[in-house]
């Protein structure tokens, strides 16, 4: 496949969270945003990796297994950050009975 | 049009679609499911370019835990459609606007770009073998220093997430503090701006 389509795609789907990020209030949403946007740039950086094995491959045997490695470590620091932004969450759902970010501004104060 | 173009465009509408749907569904029980849903289609994408234990590691980790993990959080608040906080509509659209120009300006700079191919179907650098030796050798190091930073996520969430005994270490002054905290929060009406 043209790495073309992979940039496109990936493009179409980081630009899908962002749009959720700026327009929804709901503080759970807004994380799941963020995890489709993690998994955008996995995509992209899984087809760059396999592009460059197939331009390398004659030369380096293991070319591109950087980049899957790449992704393996955004998924463990997705899964330590999922963790610690859900307990924040719950802590703020316990203190405001509500998951709406608005309330967040209140920490100015 | 053979058949990895096929599943290539298959899997890419689902993606799409149901990535949509994770941001216009009301009920954040349904935007899990679609989310859960947008990420087999992308360990479906995996497969295609043979990279096969991040498909497995996408599936287990993103499908299985941390999605189960938004379940339970959900779940535990009991949120619903009624609950569910909105914005002005003149916010969304202006935040569908900013995205979609973040969307044309990507879209122009890159259309232009070399026609590089990316394998489809072939090489075995996606398999356990070759990624296990690659990370063992070269990758030690981080992959050690992420276990501490597991090991400091995981306590991190329990402090966080821990309820506040009144009876906590910094003697009778933390249990005036939280009913402080508690009569400025029934005083105070929450505002809905």
């Amino acid at each position: 496949m043209p790495i073309n389509y992979y940039i496109f795609l990936a493009i179409s789907l980081f630009v899908i969270g962002i749009i959720g990020v700026l327009t929804r209030r709901n503080a759970i949403i807004i994380f799941m945003c963020i995890e489709l946007m993690l998994n955008a740039v996995n995509l992209l950086l899984v087809a760059f990796s396999k592009m460059h094995h197939l331009a390398n491959s004659a030369t380096d045997k293991t070319a591109g297994s950087d980049g899957q490695l790449f992704v393996f470590f955004i998924m463990v620091v997705a899964a330590a950050e999922v963790s610690v932004g859900l307990a924040i969450i719950v802590m703020l759902y316990r203190n405001t009975h509500s998951v709406d970010v608005n309330f967040l501004n209140r920490l100015k104060h | 049009m053979n058949i990895t173009e096929v599943l290539f465009w298959i899997l890419s509408v689902v993606a799409v679609f149901s990535a949509l749907m994770v941001v216009i569904s009301k009920n954040p029980v349904y935007s899990v499911l679609w989310l859960i849903i947008t990420f087999f289609s992308i360990s479906g994408h995996y497969i295609l370019l043979n990279a096969q234990f991040l498909a497995i590691v996408n599936i287990i980790v993103y499908a299985g835990a941390i999605m189960v993990l938004f379940l339970f959080v959900i779940m535990l608040m009991n949120l619903s459609r009624d609950t569910e906080p909105q914005k002005s509509k003149w916010l969304k659209l202006a935040g569908a606007v900013a995205g979609g120009s973040l969307l044309l300006v990507l879209v122009a700079a890159l259309r232009n770009t070399e026609k590089n191919m990316a394998e489809v179907g072939t090489g075995d650098i996606g398999l356990i073998k070759n990624l296990g030796r690659v990370l063992f050798n070269d990758y030690v190091v981080p992959f050690e220093i992420s276990s501490i930073l597991f090991l400091s996520a995981m306590v991190g969430a329990v402090v966080i997430g821990k309820r506040e005994s009144p009876l906590s270490p910094g003697g009778g002054t933390k249990v005036e503090k939280t009913t402080a905290r508690i009569e400025s929060y029934s005083t105070q009406p929450i505002s809905d701006e």
